[in-house]
This record gives structure tokens, sequence and C-alpha cells, in this order.
């Protein structure tokens, strides 16, 4: 059977000022799987999900997002293609001055025509998943990191999303938290056959959830494959990344040369 | 040659930023006239939660500035006044300047300070915590969503505020030329109003309609302009308040030019 591509980057640039984010992106996702972004700090990955959300717009390049290409279509015909897909923010991001339900409620009040009782059942159910029900009336500062994470994974997949978005999913909660974060997403993925894009640099969610991985480092696409394929390239970049040793092709000082130079100044 | 090149930047800044604010003020009235056609109204809750805020909360503050600015003005135009035997003066005087000038602009500048001061530091907040993206990405525009709410309720309240405090700065030059003064109440009344015109009061409450789309469309511009966490939202406020200020003054000016040649 043919793999129905949902999301499709051809050569995407990108550069803020001198520096250049994105040096030519190709990606393709397919419809239904984890598909996982992972790279060092400052790679271009958060970068590219952006792009990839229609936040950002490419210096050139495209990007075709279920099927149409969002750096072309006006803000109505965006919002549409942004109504089915979800995103999941690395800090949460969530309403403040909103209950915990008044937030993932809050698309679903905007863009449908839903009954209010309707709404506060589809709540219900959307927190029952990411195990929060009965917390609707508490408000996002009443809670810990890991449960506002669940409450942003719970505000994403509100409006039923083809795409779900993943920012750092697991960045900063304890192991536990961040192996519940996991399992919620592969078991979102499996219930709801949500295609998933995760964008981390955390090597064990990497290799749990996965089914393809993409690994990106100075703006440009060094690997893809599966975990196992991952796990066993050639590549020096890769197996550093893989194995986080300190020494390798990818420097972590990056001007050894003139050191004593600017200490003699 | 860096005081030149500074003086160059800042001009080019003031110049891009006026630039955006403009975008954004077209932006807004473009949601704000256009949502409803596009079914895309923003919520009646919404923006009645800000009139609330915006207006109902800075009610005894705006009255507390109001009625002691009339007391002052009573006692320093009567010191003058009382010179020439002309007390009763003292009442088209106070209620006059509180009317066309003193009342909308000491309001907008109190508004400013409490209102505008709160936009910027709650959509900064938003900003820097990502909860704008979200809006976003969730389709919702963050303009039609956060600022045509607080743009329309503080354009309907702040005249409505600017309305009650005229009353109470005249209520206070009233007290003054009644107890301290011992001007016949009546006659303080009607004197008032005989030389009060309609022009008087509309005036300034198209000062204060200006005003309010300063205080807001600088408290959102510095708001979802904030970059860097805790310290740029500090920052930004303190823009915010400032610059509304300044901008509050300036256009006071510009607007009594513009009535006062135009004196039709």
């Amino acid at each position: 059977m043919e793999k129905e591509v949902v999301i499709k980057a051809s050569n995407v640039k990108k550069k803020f000022g001198d520096r250049a984010i994105l040096n030519g992106i190709s990606l393709e996702i397919y419809r239904g799987e984890t598909f996982v972004i992972m790279g060092g700090s400052g790679c271009g990955k958060s970068t590219f999900l952006r792009h990839v959300i229609g936040a950002l717009k490419p210096d050139s390049g495209s990007i075709h997002l279920l099927g149409k290409d969002i750096s072309k279509l006006n803000e109505d015909d965006l919002d549409k293609v942004k109504k089915r897909i979800g995103m999941c923010f690395q800090s949460s991001a969530l309403f403040d001055s909103m209950t915990v339900g008044e937030n993932v409620a809050l698309a679903l009040k905007e863009h449908t025509k839903l009954d209010k009782s309707v709404i506060d059942i589809v709540v219900k159910m959307k927190l029952e998943m990411v195990g929060l029900r009965g917390f609707e009336d508490l408000m996002p500062s009443q809670l810990s990191g890991g449960m506002r994470k669940r409450v942003g994974l719970a505000r994403a997949i509100a409006m039923d999303p083809e795409i779900v978005f993943y920012d750092e999913p697991t960045a900063g909660l304890d192991p536990i938290v961040a192996g519940v974060i996991d399992k919620l997403i592969i078991d979102l993925s499996k219930k709801l056959a949500i295609t998933s894009v995760v964008v981390t640099h955390d090597m064990k969610s990497v290799f749990s959830i996965a089914d393809r991985v993409a690994m990106l480092y100075e703006g440009k696409v060094l690997e893809v494959g599966t975990p196992a394929e991952i796990k066993a390239s050639k590549n020096a970049m890769v197996q550093q990344f893989v194995n986080g040793s300190p020494d390798g092709p990818i420097r972590f000082f990056q001007q050894k040369d003139d050191y004593i130079e600017q200490l003699l100044k | 040659m860096d005081f030149i090149e500074n003086i160059g930047r800042t001009v080019l800044d003031t110049f891009r930023a006026t630039r955006d604010v403009m975008a954004l003020l077209f932006e807004t009235l473009y949601w704000l006239v256009m949502g409803p056609f596009k079914k895309k109204f923003s919520k009646r809750e919404g923006i009645f939660t800000q009139m609330a805020y915006a207006g109902v909360d800075s009610v005894i503050i705006a009255f507390f500035v109001s009625f002691f600015t009339g007391v002052v003005i009573a006692m320093q135009s009567a010191y003058q006044l009382q010179r020439f035997g002309a007390n009763i003066y003292v009442a088209p005087m106070v209620a006059i300047s509180i009317a066309r000038e003193l009342g909308p602009v000491l309001t907008s500048l109190v508004v400013a300070g409490r209102v505008g001061a709160a936009i910027t530091a709650e959509l900064g907040t938003m900003k820097v915590s990502e909860q704008i993206e979200a809006l976003d990405t969730m389709a919702l525009n963050p303009i039609r969503f956060l600022v045509v709410p607080r743009f329309l309720a503080l354009l309907i309240m702040l005249p409505c505020l600017v309305m009650f405090s005229d009353l109470m700065g005249i209520m206070g030059g009233f007290l003054v030329g009644v107890f301290n003064l011992r001007l016949n109440p009546y006659r303080y009344i009607t004197f008032s109003f005989q030389f009060m015109v309609w022009k008087d009061v509309w005036t300034g409450l198209v000062k204060s309609a200006v005003f309010a789309m300063i205080i807001t469309m600088v408290g959102c511009y510095m708001g979802l302009k904030t970059k860097g966490g805790a310290e740029g939202v500090g920052k930004s406020t303190t823009a915010s308040v400032v610059t509304s200020f300044i901008l509050i003054i300036l256009f006071d000016s510009i607007l009594t030019c513009v009535f006062y040649f135009f004196n039709t």
C-alpha cells in the first residue's frame, strides 16, 4: 500500500539576520506514523517545527501540510489547515486566565457550533485520555509541570486533529512523568491514528516512541531512518549524539584556535 | 559621529514603531468591522469582562483624581478672581476647564497607568510564555481574540468615565464655591451652565475616545512585541505607560489646536 504523505518539506531555507538556521531541509512524513526530529540545541529543529505549523515562513523552498503549500495560503485557508493540526508546546502555553476546562474547550467553543453541554462532555473525554478528569475547574497555576504538559496535550487533541506536533514534550520532567508522556504519545497515535511529529533530544523517548527518526545538524538533515537504523548508523555525528559522548565530530567548543590570542589580547 | 548615528537610529525606530502601531490599528479596525460578517466576532462575555475591568474598576480612582482637581482649580482661580470681586466666575472656570481639558486628560492618564499597563503586562506575559503562538496555532487570530475586545471596551468606557469625571470635578469646584467662597449654590449651578456650551463637553469626549485608542493600541503593541522573559515584560510595561503618557499629552495639544482653529 502506498503511504500517504501528510507533510512534505522541500529544500526549506531560513536566515535570521546573517545566521542561517535552516540550510535546505527536505523531509517527508507519512500518515499515522510517529516521526521524531532530533538534534542538538540550536540545530534548527524548533524553528523547522514553527515553519511546518505556519508560524514562520521560509526564505525559500516549500512546505506542504496536508496537501497544501502553506507558505502560499491566505489567512482563511491557513486557518482551515490549522484546525486540522494540534500543537503541544514546550512550556505548555496554557492560557493563565482560563481554567483547565476552558483551555481545552476554547478551540471547540470558537470553531464549532456545538452546544455547551456537548463541549463539556468532549472536554471530560479529552481530560480522561490524559488522566486528568476532575481537574476542569483548577487554574493552570495550580498544576505541576507534568500535569500542565498533559493539559496542553488534551488541548492539542481537542479538535480531533490529524497531526499533533510536540515541542520537547519531556524536557524538564522527571523520568516517570517523562515516561508517562511518552506512553500517552504512543497511545494517542495508536488509538486515534494520529500522525505525531515530535521534536526532542531525549534519547530514551526517541527510541521508545519513534517509527522513524530524522537527525538534524546545523540546519540540515543528517540522516533519516528507523530507530534501529539510526542506532546502527555509520555516521560518526549520529553515533556521537545517540551515545551522548562529549568527544567526536560535533564540537562543543566552537572556536578553539584563537583562544590564546583572545586571552593575550 | 555616534551622537548623529544615535539620532538617526532613534528617528528610524520611531518611524518603524509608528508604522507598526498604525498597522495594528488598521487590523483591529478590520476585525472590528469585518468580524461580524465573517461570523468571527469577539465573544460578548470577553468584551464585558474587559469593560468591567477597564471602566467600572477605574471609577473610584478616576473620581478621586477629578474631584480633587476640581477643588484645586476652584481654589487657585478664586485666589486670582477674589481681587476683582469676581468670585462667581469660579463656577464657569471650573466647569469649562474640567470639561474641555482636565477631565479627559487626567482620567486618560490614570487609565493609561492602570489599564494600559495591565494590558501590556498581560499580553507580554502571554507572548513570552508562547500563549500568543498557541492561540495562533489554534487558528485564533490574537488580534481578533485579544486586541479587539480590549479596544472596544476602552473605546466605550473611557468617554463614559470622562463624563462621570467631569461631573465629579464640577462637584469638587461646587463644594469649594459654596462652603469656602460662600457663593449661592443655585447661582453657582446656573452660572456654570450659562457659560458652558455643548461643544465644551463633546470636544472633551472626542479627545477621550482618541486617548482610549492610544492607550489600547500602545498597550497591545508593546505587549505583543515583548521579548525576553520577565525582564522583557517589565520593560514593555514601562515603555507602554511612558509612551501612552507622551502621546496623550501630544494628541491633546494637537486636538486642542484643531478645535481652536476650526471654531465652528
